[in-house]
């Protein structure tokens, strides 16, 4: 038992350092005047994306062109760009495809409103289908005529059958 | 009209299907450079020769320019650069094509014993160890070559090394129609 619990320990803290090995991020030292600026670069270099390897930002990235490029965002930053000057720089460079957050435009208007899209269409889909149920409970509805029709078959069947009494009680009611 | 409805979810399933298998069979890597057509952008940085001569981008204009990016610590510019010097020494390109080189990230002594080394193909090669022309110019990584006509227009981009085959598909039509442009005064 003790045996186990020193192997949940060691499992704990193993995770732990494992955990934050992966962190690790790129070691480049930029001085920043003010704390504005720090916090613009640190959300501009996340908010960028390393072109060599597609899946980080310029934060995450040790890349040779990830470490380049925010040399040049600190450079840009310490030069008084302003946050959309600086991102237009950037897609002039790259393309669009520097961006995590693709801007709106003619051929992402399938990213940004597609979800919503298909959400409203779910929903008209689920309305027809609900509304097309309660129409078939009316067409379900008997009328006068086949009314007539029913009470006269319980009337008959009276005679051999006593449940069609409630039955026919219940016909009459409607 | 309701039988038809019927099948909508399954033409949607093949129309995903097929947008997603496409999907597969592209380069994500393969990207078009948002530089072709707009003029070379300026800089101002010494050569890898010599630390004290300062080169620009007037430098580099007014004949068609082939701009490779390399460093030593790019396995795949070793594997072009016999490719590069034939290019250089090519009778018929010589007085047509200037080849100059970016240094790309990389130090200055490694990268000059490595042109002692395997000969210098380049007129002279800038020396970008802060890798900010290569940002300017939209580089992800070496080799890249960029193809900049005489009014220093940027033309073409193209990453990855150069050989026989790359040259004769990707190149040759674009320099022989940057050729005639420029006989012509375009």
């Amino acid at each position: 038992m003790p045996n186990k619990v020193l192997f949940i320990f060691v499992m704990i803290f193993t995770t732990f350092f494992a955990v934050n090995m992966t962190q690790a991020s790129p070691v480049e030292t930029f001085e920043f005047q003010d704390d504005v600026t720090k916090v613009r670069f640190q959300a501009l270099s996340k908010e960028l994306r390393c072109p060599k390897c597609q899946n980080q930002n310029l934060a995450d990235s040790n890349s040779t062109v990830a470490s380049a490029l925010r040399l040049d965002l600190y450079n840009l930053l310490i030069q008084g760009k302003a946050d959309t000057e600086i991102i237009d720089l950037m897609v002039g460079r790259y393309g669009e495809f520097v961006l995590y957050r693709p801007r709106v435009s003619s051929i992402t208007y399938i990213l940004w409103f597609g979800p919503a899209l298909l959400i409203l269409i779910g929903v008209i889909v689920v309305i027809v289908i609900l509304r097309k149920k309660s129409i078939t409970n009316e067409v379900l509805a008997l009328n006068a005529e086949q009314k007539t029709k029913l009470k006269q078959l319980l009337a008959d069947d009276i005679a051999v059958n006593s449940t069609s009494k409630s039955a026919l009680e219940q016909v009459d009611k409607e | 009209m309701n039988k038809i409805i019927r099948f909508f979810p399954l033409v949607l399933v093949f129309a995903l299907v097929f947008v997603l298998y496409r999907g597969l069979s592209l380069n994500p890597q393969d990207m078009p450079s948002a530089l072709v057509g707009k003029a070379m952008p300026d800089f101002s940085l010494s050569t890898l020769g010599d630390s004290n001569k300062v080169v620009t981008k007037a430098d580099l204009l007014g004949d068609i320019v082939l701009l490779n990016v390399w460093a030593t610590w790019c396995p795949t510019c070793k594997y072009e650069h016999p490719y590069l010097l034939e290019l250089a020494t090519d009778p018929q390109l010589k007085d047509q094509v200037t080849l100059y080189g970016i240094n790309y990230k990389d130090e200055r002594l490694p990268a000059q014993q490595w042109l002692t080394h395997y000969k210098d193909p380049y007129q002279f090669s800038i020396f970008d160890d802060e890798g900010l022309l290569g940002v300017k110019l939209g580089v992800f990584g070496a080799p890249e070559t960029f193809v900049i006509d005489h009014h220093g227009i940027i033309r073409k981009r193209f990453a990855g090394a150069i050989d026989v085959r790359v040259w004769r598909k990707e190149f040759e039509p674009l320099i022989k129609q940057l050729i005639i442009e420029k006989q012509q005064g375009k």
